[in-house]
């Protein structure tokens, strides 16, 4: 039995403990928002955040997240009127084309910028390496700049 | 659903009617013809929903694959429909084909996204939709206050009749609206001064759900009772199943079903592309895991012997030889002798991958006299035929509902995985969703055709090209096509009325074919981003070689403003003029002109496709140690009307990355009968960091018709590269992708 907690729900999982987490997250637990897109940790399509950090689910044993907390991208806004800055900023941006990749983009982009708030171009292409096949990086490019500024004047009011 | 109902002639095929909604609301659209689902599906074909509180729902009738088409067709029936764009919702319809007599017709307007023609073929009808409803609108209002219609007149959501000083907003006007018979005669159509929609800057109607994960792609299906399935497919091209041991595949938790696919003959047209055995679980992993524990006999295959080095060789081969002359203008071979100059180069375009994100996918449920497919797909009409060929079930009894496609390239115009999902259903009984691995996709392709072309020119003494020759061999598109003879398959590879055709009088296409058995099919803008690649390169190596500027060799050959005939996709008339302004535009934005220093260099290039126009102009580096970077990008498009122009826009940048992606890093490879890459480990597409921010898109409007958008973008962007490589290198890049060709 493997117990975690996933956007705030508790969920006890009895099957294989192999199992991949995003399969779990997709099959069993039906939240379809994270994707499956090479299952080798090469396009970030399937990030997830456990206990905050991002991850990569399609190469993470269910088993490793026992006792952990998880975050999808159906759960990043707190509430469904407010989006989260990051995801503001992808609307603003219009970012997304078939839009398949963008919750690993929006989820890898949360997390980044705890750690580079003020991120430059460099930065972006040192730790930003979700693919995306349509090529939206142009705006991927300038929405995590966006959001960067808009969580800066979040934290100042 | 309690409405009169009124036919109207929209054109040839396709009928018009207005109802009113359960709600109350003003419904116009196509009729539900022999509707057997109830009134919930008949809703969803419907085109049009005016709610009596003016919210306005527009049913988009084409596949959404990232091109914006869900956006931008609402927009054309919201501009002449006139209503505030914020007041719109958009809902995706299914496929929707009736019976006739003779076959099958459409039922919400010709359905399928392919050849940049979604936009383009659906201008005239969404608009008169448009207008349509709001004449019913107009109408009812001029009844209601005993006045002539044509006293009466719109502003956004509202009906206004001037000499009475009324107004009476659209909620207030549908019930009664929905009661009118349709006019025979079409109403006027806006004139293009008077848009407040179409060509304005609107974001993706769907945008929310999107970044918030909401949205439902083809492999978020969950439908009751669904179990999932995978397939164990021939690693060695055309391999069939000989046998196979199941006993540890059952033995895994949740493995329900193992069985065989049958494919098709080898050489025969696909229906799927090869054999293999499919295995069916009570989840994804389950069935992943099962497919692992497989042991599996393949026969022999025609196919083990393939390999790219034999496929070169074959085409370098080939050349030595004569192919087949498929166009011949002029008197080339007079022509080429009295040439002062002759340059020659042969370029190597490789076999790509299409590699949408999303990996292929479907949803089947076959019963005894019905079948359903939620599928993401660019041809759910093919989708139909597809499942009725393995089901036998007549494909009025098909209903194929559509998802939002995680990207398509031209992948999904094939429907073999739609025809898998259906032979597993019908075996098993079950409703089941198919999922291809990402190691599935990139080896099991319909692959964009590798080739060898040799391409030749000769110049005068004042510089001026005489005779041009371009001849390919290459693996056919059309290879393995149902009805295709052997001496059309060139038509697939190089189309006769492309530049220079009409701009040099003695040229000559030759052709060979190569019968190497990997799969192939239309990858974005097919034939034209090998030949763009060839030959905006060549005239590049043609300037240079005769002393003459590229840029200005190009805007030469190109000339002023004419229509000249074009007999393929995209035509009935090629304007390089319009070329040659695109290719200055960029190349005045990018400072052409200005001496760059030693290891940093411009290229230019543009190209026409489908019916519209674009150019690239790209700054590179280009270190001592080879070490190449991608500076600065301009790109512009000529598509007419630009009607969603954020759409444009976004669709040049993705088009350009593509086009870069695919050339700086992209290719598949054969060895003993079997694909070499698996994922995105060794078929890398490009990353965040290959591409600058320093990126400008332009939009050079041109008339009052909007062409495609989507395959247009990408051909010109690949030449450009190369050519500013050569330019801040002297390195010239004839063989793709470029991979490390530049370390020293
Ligand atoms: S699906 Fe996990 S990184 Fe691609
Ligand atoms: S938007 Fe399509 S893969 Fe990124």
């Amino acid at each position: 039995m493997t117990s975690f907690k996933i956007n705030t729900e508790s969920v006890d999982f009895d099957g294989d403990p192999g199992t991949p987490l995003l399969w779990v997250i997709r099959d069993h637990l039906n939240l379809t928002g994270t994707k499956y897109g090479c299952g080798i940790g090469q396009c970030g399509s399937c990030i997830v955040h456990v206990d905050g950090r991002a991850a990569v689910s399609c190469v993470m044993p269910v088993s490793g997240v026992d006792g952990r907390s998880i975050t999808t991208i159906e759960g990043l806004a707190a509430t469904q009127a407010e989006p989260h800055p990051v995801q503001q900023a992808w609307l603003e941006l219009d970012v997304p084309q078939c839009g398949f990749c963008q919750p690993g983009q929006i989820m890898a982009t949360v997390d980044f910028l705890k750690r580079h708030p003020r991120p430059t171009d460099e930065d972006i292409d040192k730790n930003i390496t979700n693919l995306c096949r349509c090529g939206t990086y142009v705006r991927i490019r300038k929405a995590i700049h966006r959001a960067a500024e808009l969580m800066a004047a979040g934290e100042g009011t | 659903m309690s409405a009169r109902v009124h036919d109207i002639t929209l054109n040839r095929r396709q009928f018009l009617i207005v109802g009113s909604s359960v709600a109350g609301g003003l419904v116009l659209g196509l009729p539900a013809i022999g509707a057997d689902h109830g009134d919930s599906e008949r809703m969803i074909g419907y085109f049009i929903e005016i709610a009596s509180d003016g919210s306005v729902v527009i049913g988009s009738n084409q596949p959404e694959l990232g091109q914006g088409v869900r956006t931008a067709l609402p927009m054309l029936v919201a501009e002449e429909l006139d209503v505030e764009w914020s007041k719109v919702s958009v809902r995706q319809m299914p496929l929707g084909i009736v019976k006739t007599a003779d076959g099958y017709t459409w039922k919400y307007g010709g359905q399928g996204v392919g050849g940049s023609t979604g936009l383009t073929s659906n201008w005239d009808y969404m608009r008169q939709i448009g207008a349509t409803a709001r004449q019913q609108l107009i109408r009812a209002a001029a009844e209601r206050l005993g006045v002539r219609a044509h006293q009466c007149t719109t502003r956004p959501g509202v009906v206004t009749c001037g000499s009475l000083g009324t107004e009476i907003p659209y909620g207030d006007l549908v019930a009664d609206a929905a009661q009118l018979d349709v006019p025979d005669e079409a109403p006027p159509l806006k004139d293009i001064d008077d848009y407040r929609i179409i060509g304005t800057q609107q974001k993706t109607i769907d945008a929310l759900d999107m970044v918030t994960g909401r949205t439902r792609f083809g492999i978020d299906t969950v439908e009751p009772d669904m179990r999932y399935a995978v397939i164990a497919r021939a690693p060695v091209l055309n391999a069939r199943v000989k046998s196979f041991d199941d006993n540890d595949a059952r033995k895994i938790d949740g493995v329900l079903d193992v069985f065989t696919i049958e494919g098709p003959e080898p050489g025969a047209p696909y229906t799927i592309l090869a054999s293999g055995v499919a295995v069916v679980a009570d989840s994804t992993w389950a069935a992943m895991k099962g497919r692992d524990a497989l042991q599996i006999q393949w026969h022999e295959s025609a196919n083990a012997t393939d390999s790219s080095e034999k496929f070169w060789r074959e085409n370098e081969a080939a050349l030595e030889t004569t192919g087949q002359v498929v166009l011949d203008d002029g008197d080339f071979d007079t022509a080429m002798a009295s040439a002062v100059k002759v340059v020659e180069g042969r370029y190597r375009v490789p076999f790509v991958s299409h590699a949408p994100l999303e990996p292929q996918n479907c949803y089947a449920y076959v019963q005894e006299d019905r079948c359903h497919i939620i599928a993401p797909t660019q041809m759910p009409s093919g989708a139909s035929r597809a499942a009725a060929a393995v089901t036998g079930i007549p494909r009025e009894h098909i209903h194929v509902d559509m998802t939002r496609v995680g990207g398509g390239f031209g992948r999904r115009l094939t429907n073999d995985y739609v025809a898998e999902a259906a032979m597993i259903s019908k075996q098993t009984g079950w409703p089941i969703k198919l999922l291809w691995s990402r190691e599935d996709d990139i080896r099991n392709d319909f692959y964009r055709p590798g080739g060898l072309h040799e391409l030749r020119a000769g110049v005068d003494a004042d510089g001026k090209v005489v005779a041009w020759t371009q001849r390919l061999a290459s693996g056919s598109k059309y290879y393995r096509r149902p009805n295709m003879p052997d001496e059309n398959l060139w038509q697939a590879e190089l189309y006769p009325d492309d530049f220079p055709k009409g701009l040099v009088d003695n040229l000559r296409l030759e052709y060979f074919h190569n019968t190497i058995g990997l799969p192939r099919g239309s990858w974005r803008a097919p034939a034209h981003t090998a030949n763009a690649f060839v030959i905006q390169s060549f005239l590049d190596e043609l300037a240079h070689a005769s002393g003459q500027d590229p840029l200005q060799l190009r805007l030469d050959m190109l000339g002023d403003e004419r229509e000249l005939p074009y007999n393929g996709h995209g035509g009935p008339t090629f304007n390089p003029g319009r070329l040659s302004r695109l290719i200055r535009f960029v190349a005045d934005r990018i400072d052409y002109g200005v001496e760059r220093p030693a290891g940093r260099g411009v290229g230019l290039a543009t190209h026409f496709t489908f019916g519209g126009y674009a150019a690239h102009a790209i700054e590179v580096t280009v270190s001592d140690d080879g070490r190449l970077g991608i500076e600065r990008i301009v790109a512009a498009i000529d598509c007419g009307l630009a009607v969603h122009p954020n759409a444009v826009r976004a669709q040049l940048e993705g088009g350009t990355i593509d086009g870069l992606s695919t050339a700086l890093g992209l290719e598949i490879t054969v060895r003993d009968g079997k694909v070499q890459q698996s994922n995105f480990h060794d078929y890398p597409l490009a990353r965040i960091a290959a591409i600058p921010a320093a990126f400008e898109t332009h939009i050079l409007p041109y008339d009052d018709v909007p062409t495609g958008v989507g395959e247009i973008v990408l051909p010109s962007a690949a030449p450009a590269l190369a050519n500013a490589i050569f330019a801040a290198s002297g390195k010239r890049i004839r063989n793709l992708p470029i991979g490390d060709q530049l370390a020293a």
